[in-house]
Formats: C-alpha cells, sequence, structure tokens
C-alpha cells in the first residue's frame, strides 16, 4: 500500500542501520523511551531491536491506552454494562481485560450484558439513535488521538437531541504521563531507569503537535523526536536521538513531518478544549495517581456525561500479584522479566493488561519476540 | 479490529462535507471528515479509530524517503 511499503524497505532499513551502528559510541549505552504503543508494536513486529548495536537499548514506555486503564474503571464499565436496559459500546481492545476475580467485558457479554463492540465512536451514536428506549454509553478510552473523535460523538449526539446517549470518558493524556515518569523516584533516586531520550508518538503528535514536547527537551535535558509507525521511520528517528546525544543537542525533531505539524490539528484540538476540561488527578496502571493527567466531560455537557449520569464508584483495585504489568509499563522491567509471561498469561489467557492489545509490551513480546532470547543465547553459545 | 493504529489511506469518494470513502488496500471504508478541513479526491488521509486525523503530505513524504535514499548513498560511499 503506498506510504506503508516503501517505509518498510529492508534494505533501506539494513542501510541505516549500518549508519547507527558507525555512529554509535561504543564506550557508552544509549537507552531510549518509545513512548507510543504504535512503536512498541512495530519494533517487536518488524524486529528493530535486531537491526541495533549491543549498546543501544529500547525500552517499552507506556503508551498502551488500553494497558494504562486501572482495573477499577474496567470493573466501573463492566457493572454499567450489567444494568438492566443498557448498551455498552466499547473498542474491541477492551474486551478481553481481565479484573481481578477474572471477569471481564466479554464474559460479562456472554453471561448477557448488551455490549456492543465498535469501532467508531460514531457507531454508537448509531446504536443510540436506533435504540431510543435504551440508556446507551460509549466507553470512552486513549490517548489524544481518540479523544477529538468522542468529543465528534458528544457534539452530533447533542445536535441530534439525543438523551439516551452517555459517554464514560476514560480518556488521558501523553505529555503527562511522559513527565510523570522523569520525575518518578525510581528514575531520579535510583536511576532505575536511564533514559537518554524518547520516541515520540506518531498519531498523538498528529493532533498534539510537536511543540508541546519541547517542555521535555528544555526541562529534562532529553532528546525527543517523533517518528512516523513505519519500522524505517522507528531506525530514522533512533539515528536522530543518537547524533543528538553525540554533539550534545536535547531537541525536538520531527522524523514525521508528513503529518505531524508543530502545531498539530487545530480544529481537532478547538474541540476537545471545548467539550472536556482536566482531571485533578487520575489513576494510570503502573504509574499510579497521576496529577492532571486526563479529561473529564464539562459542567456543560453534562447531559453526555455517565459519571453525572449513573453511579460510577471510585474503584481502586490492585493488579494480581504476579503481575509485573506495573514494572513493564514504567520501563523499570521487561515482558520476559514477569514469571508469569507466557506461561500463566498468554494472549488467549491474559492475566495482565499488557498481554491484551497488541500494542501491549507483553502481546507484542509474546507474537514476534519470544524465541529470540532463546536463539540469541543459542547462537551466541555456538 | 485495532484501536490505537492507524494508516494512511486514499480518499476516493467525497459523500458529503463530513464524510468520505477511502482505501484501505483494497477495503473501501466510510470514515468521517469532521476533525480535517479541505480534503479533496485523491488525498491521502490518516486514518484512526474511523476519523481522518490529518491530510498526509504527500511532498514531506517524498522528502523524507529522499533522506532515507541519501543515507544508502553515503553508506554506498563509505564501502
Amino acid at each position: 500500500m503506498k506510504y506503508i511499503d516503501e517505509f518498510r524497505t529492508g534494505t533501506l532499513a539494513q542501510k541505516i542501520a549500518t549508519k547507527i551502528a558507525s555512529e554509535a559510541n561504543t564506550q557508552r549505552d544509549y537507552h531510549f523511551m518509545e513512548f507510543c504503543g504504535g512503536h512498541t508494536h512495530a519494533i517487536s513486529r518488524f524486529g528493530i531491536s535486531d537491526l541495533l548495536p549491543d549498546n543501544v537499548h529500547l525500552i517499552h514506555g507506556p503508551g498502551c491506552p488500553v494497558c494504562v486503564l486501572p482495573i477499577g474503571r474496567v470493573e466501573n464499565a463492566i457493572r454499567l454494562a450489567q444494568t438492566p436496559g443498557l448498551i455498552l459500546c466499547s473498542y474491541g481492545d477492551m474486551l478481553r481485560i481481565p479484573t481481578a476475580t477474572g471477569m471481564s467485558l466479554l464474559k460479562a457479554k456472554a453471561q448477557g450484558a448488551d455490549i456492543r463492540m465498535v469501532y467508531s465512536s460514531a457507531d454508537a451514536i448509531k446504536i443510540a439513535q436506533n435504540n431510543p428506549q435504551h440508556q446507551v454509553v460509549f466507553f470512552a478510552i486513549g490517548f489524544e488521538t481518540t479523544t477529538p473523535p468522542t468529543a465528534v460523538a458528544i457534539k452530533q449526539a447533542q445536535a441530534l437531541g439525543l438523551n439516551n446517549f452517555t459517554v464514560f470518558c476514560n480518556h488521558v493524556l501523553t505529555p503527562s504521563a511522559i513527565s510523570h515518569i522523569l520525575q518518578s523516584a525510581e528514575v531520579r533516586q535510583l536511576g532505575i531507569v536511564p533514559l537518554n531520550g524518547f520516541i515520540g508518538p506518531a498519531h498523538v503528535s498528529v493532533v498534539i503537535g510537536s511543540q508541546p514536547y519541547e517542555y521535555f527537551a528544555e526541562e529534562f535535558q532529553k532528546p525527543v523526536v517523533i517518528a512516523g509507525f513505519e519500522p524505517l521511520d522507528v531506525m530514522q528517528a533512533i539515528l536522530m536521538l543518537l547524533r543528538q546525544i553525540n554533539t550534545g543537542r536535547t531537541e525536538v525533531e520531527n522524523e514525521f513531518t508528513r503529518a505531524v505539524l508543530p502545531k498539530g490539528n487545530l480544529k481537532a484540538q478547538r474541540l476537545v478544549a471545548e467539550i472536556f476540561e482536566l482531571r485533578r488527578v487520575f489513576e494510570w496502571r503502573g504509574l499510579g495517581l497521576v496529577p492532571y493527567s486526563a479529561l473529564k466531560i464539562k459542567s456543560c455537557y453534562a447531559g453526555f456525561d455517565a459519571e453525572q449520569r449513573f453511579q460510577i464508584p471510585a474503584l481502586s483495585i490492585a493488579d494480581n500479584k504476579a503481575c509485573e504489568c506495573g514494572a513493564i509499563l514504567r520501563g523499570v522491567k521487561r515482558p520476559q522479566d514477569c514469571k508469569i509471561f507466557g506461561t500463566v498469561c498468554t494472549p488467549e489467557n491474559p492475566i495482565g493488561s499488557c498481554m491484551v492489545s497488541s500494542e501491549g509490551a507483553c502481546a507484542a513480546h509474546y507474537s514476534y519476540g519470544r524465541f529470540r532470547d532463546t536463539n540469541h543465547a543459542t547462537s551466541k553459545e555456538n | 479490529m485495532l484501536m490505537c493504529l492507524a494508516i494512511p489511506a486514499c480518499v476516493e469518494q467525497l459523500i458529503n462535507e463530513n464524510y468520505a470513502v477511502v482505501n484501505l488496500g483494497g477495503i473501501r471504508k466510510e470514515i468521517s471528515l469532521a476533525l480535517v478541513e479541505d480534503v479533496v479526491l485523491g488525498d491521502y488521509v490518516i486514518v484512526h479509530v474511523g476519523f481522518a486525523l490529518q491530510k498526509l503530505d504527500q511532498i514531506e513524504a517524498e522528502r523524507t524517503l529522499a533522506m532515507f535514499a541519501e543515507i544508502s548513498t553515503l553508506n554506498q560511499e563509505d564501502i
């Protein structure tokens, strides 16, 4: 497909890899965090780590929206879906997230709850139009990319005069999560996550632009290179980060110029600002309570806010003890460091959220990387 | 049904101001144009959860590809 295949050319990837290998300083290590789940997926799927020298490390960040939603909010959604006469609309990725008791939206659906998998917020509006006798709740999750579509849905519902449509809002913000990781005690005091730079998210940046990252580059002295989702984009971004570090620069650079403008998508930003406002605090799986990191629906749109219409208690539920999702989401541990990875916890029967979505670090490593470690070990022995 | 992955697709048909049909590698799909402006037939847009998030700048795409190619010629010179 145009604008996909040419960004996946293997020979070019090898050439960029040669460049990275020749420019990387062998006297030091480089640790780059890819924030976005889309990049995590691409890195695993295309075996990008295999193309890098041993001293260039990629650390998975918390940019998988399905993974960072705390179990309490999933539990809330399940209870909503079990309300008689209520239809819950959800993106497909959310359905298999297990709660502490092993329940999931998919199991609730099997037990009779009316849960509809939607591809778009627009589908949820259609369901509300077609079912005027039922309350329809859209389980809205995701970063800055899914927030504008939710805003459009609320505007549509208002224009159509739908009084049976509400949104259970769980939208979160990328820059707050990056700040939180950089400011966390683990990074500051223990230095467990030695981060030298960030691969900036692709489609989040399409919406918010490249400007919001300038704060990190200045405040934390960390270079950021925004990259597209294709393997050549990621390789090129790694080369650009490496060059910044080698020349002592900490700037925001944009590799994904074909879709990311400095100011982003202003039309989408205006819509979001009209409908949503900041929450004082929101719980993230793996990161805990993060101030000003999520959005809620403004009071003037309270009629479309499920948290206003229904009783939705604040539930704080701990992860399964054996599950390392929290540490993996902070970049402190790798999927293969988790005891239950690939044995008890698999994509077919996930225990933790990182194994559910294909963008989760564990699911990506399970699908594309789990035999790599053993192969590497074997080839080194030989 | 991947929620988060977004891909470039060609606009094949404009239904009205707010909707278009795009071609995603042979699959035709109706998407919303509510978040973008001035989309015309033949434009490539980044599609995500049924919405066009941005128009793809075809000149910039060529520029990025040219940059990759430049790296590859530099490498050949090195050899």
